[in-house]
């Protein structure tokens, strides 16, 4: 899941200063996951946007509303669309992606980031995530045991471990485990060693920005 | 600012602090009139967004008071509960709100006089903090 953080709130307050009515409008989908975007979010969120306005004594309204995804059209248009009237600014708690898909479909309402969107992650424990998945394009966790390299080695090493690595740490930092020993060591426990004597690919480094098509999927014209 | 009596909300466990101010009562043990006591099962049933709309609704102050650590009815309850006040009162401190005015406190049903202390110590505070910024025009 995409994971982030709320920004703090001097950035937030700043950047609403100039407006009285304000749509928070959360994501009940991967930031509902990581605590950060979510309906519970979204009335904290508010609830704080009150509290300071009314000890400035200035006038607010808030409106909380969440999305199912706020990555997809079909879930923010019916709600933004019979909103319209009542904000004049969305405050997106959704990922980078939300936000612009909100800024998208309503390029005459000025949106805004709440939140700070980090990496794909995984919930390691409630209250701590981990990056996970940098969405390379070409996947290489087959030949690595589901460790990924290009994410959890600091130089994003395709072809085994450098020489920086001591007693299985990173030399980027103690905590951080040597990406390329331990895809060593869960290759050994899976008896697939021989992953590593391959030939190394040829990587196929996306272009950005990415775009997935299926023609199967898409939309049939008929004339 | 002399005559001001704060609203105080506290968030109260079913079997703990609940019972201790039980006790607190038929003990006959006084207390300041200031708070108002809502009643949960557990204090990990008290979220983020509860200490805020009282603070937003017309408190001065809260605390939540839940059993003494080790002794949850819940195993964990109280834990949590104390670090969601921790988390609550950083959210206080973004806004330029004192922190002082939400706390955490644990202590056992057989604590009335404990009760009796916390609701005195916690109201004293309070009218040294004064009134809520939210809350100016309530005398």
């Amino acid at each position: 899941m995409i994971v982030g953080e709320r920004k703090p709130m001097e950035e937030l307050l700043g950047m609403i200063e100039d407006f009285e009515r304000i749509l928070v409008l959360g994501c009940k989908g991967c930031v509902t996951v990581c605590c950060a975007g979510g309906p519970k979010e979204v009335k904290t969120l508010s609830t704080l946007i009150r509290m300071d306005r009314k000890q400035k004594g200035r006038k607010v309204i808030t409106i909380e509303a969440s999305t199912e995804l706020q990555c997809e059209p079909e879930s923010i248009r019916p709600i933004l669309e019979k909103m319209a009237n009542q904000y004049d600014v969305v405050l997106s708690m959704a990922c980078g992606a939300g936000v612009q898909t909100v800024a998208k479909l309503f390029p005459d309402k000025l949106v805004l980031p709440a939140l700070n969107t980090n990496f794909t992650g995984i919930a390691e424990e409630h209250g701590v995530w981990t990056e996970a998945c940098l969405a390379c394009g070409d996947c290489v966790l087959g030949r690595t045991a589901g460790i990924c390299p290009v994410t959890l080695c600091a130089k994003g090493l395709l072809n085994g471990p450098c020489g920086g690595a001591s007693e299985g740490k990173c030399e980027v930092s103690k905590d951080q485990p040597c990406a390329w020993q331990e895809i060593y060591h869960a290759l050994k426990r899976l008896n697939r060693l021989h992953y590593l004597k391959q030939k190394p690919q040829v990587k196929n480094w996306p272009v950005h920005p990415g775009r997935v098509v299926r023609e199967d999927l898409r939309e049939v014209e008929t004339t | 600012m002399d005559n001001f009596e704060p609203l105080i909300a506290v968030f109260s466990c079913h079997y703990c602090s609940y019972a201790a101010a039980d006790l607190a009562g038929s003990s006959r043990i006084q207390y300041p009139p200031n708070i108002r006591i809502i009643k949960v099962p557990c204090t990990g049933r008290v979220s983020v967004n509860h200490i805020l709309m009282a603070l937003e609704d017309g408190s001065d102050g809260v605390y939540v008071a839940g059993c003494l650590k080790g002794t949850c009815h819940f195993i964990r309850g109280n834990y949590k509960a104390e670090k969601r006040v921790q988390y609550v009162k950083d959210l206080l401190s973004e806004i330029n709100i004192e922190p002082e005015r939400v706390q955490m406190y644990f202590m056992s049903a057989a604590e009335g006089t404990k009760f009796a202390n916390v609701a005195l110590e916690m109201t004293e505070a309070i009218k040294k903090i004064g009134h809520s910024p939210l809350n100016k025009s309530r005398s």
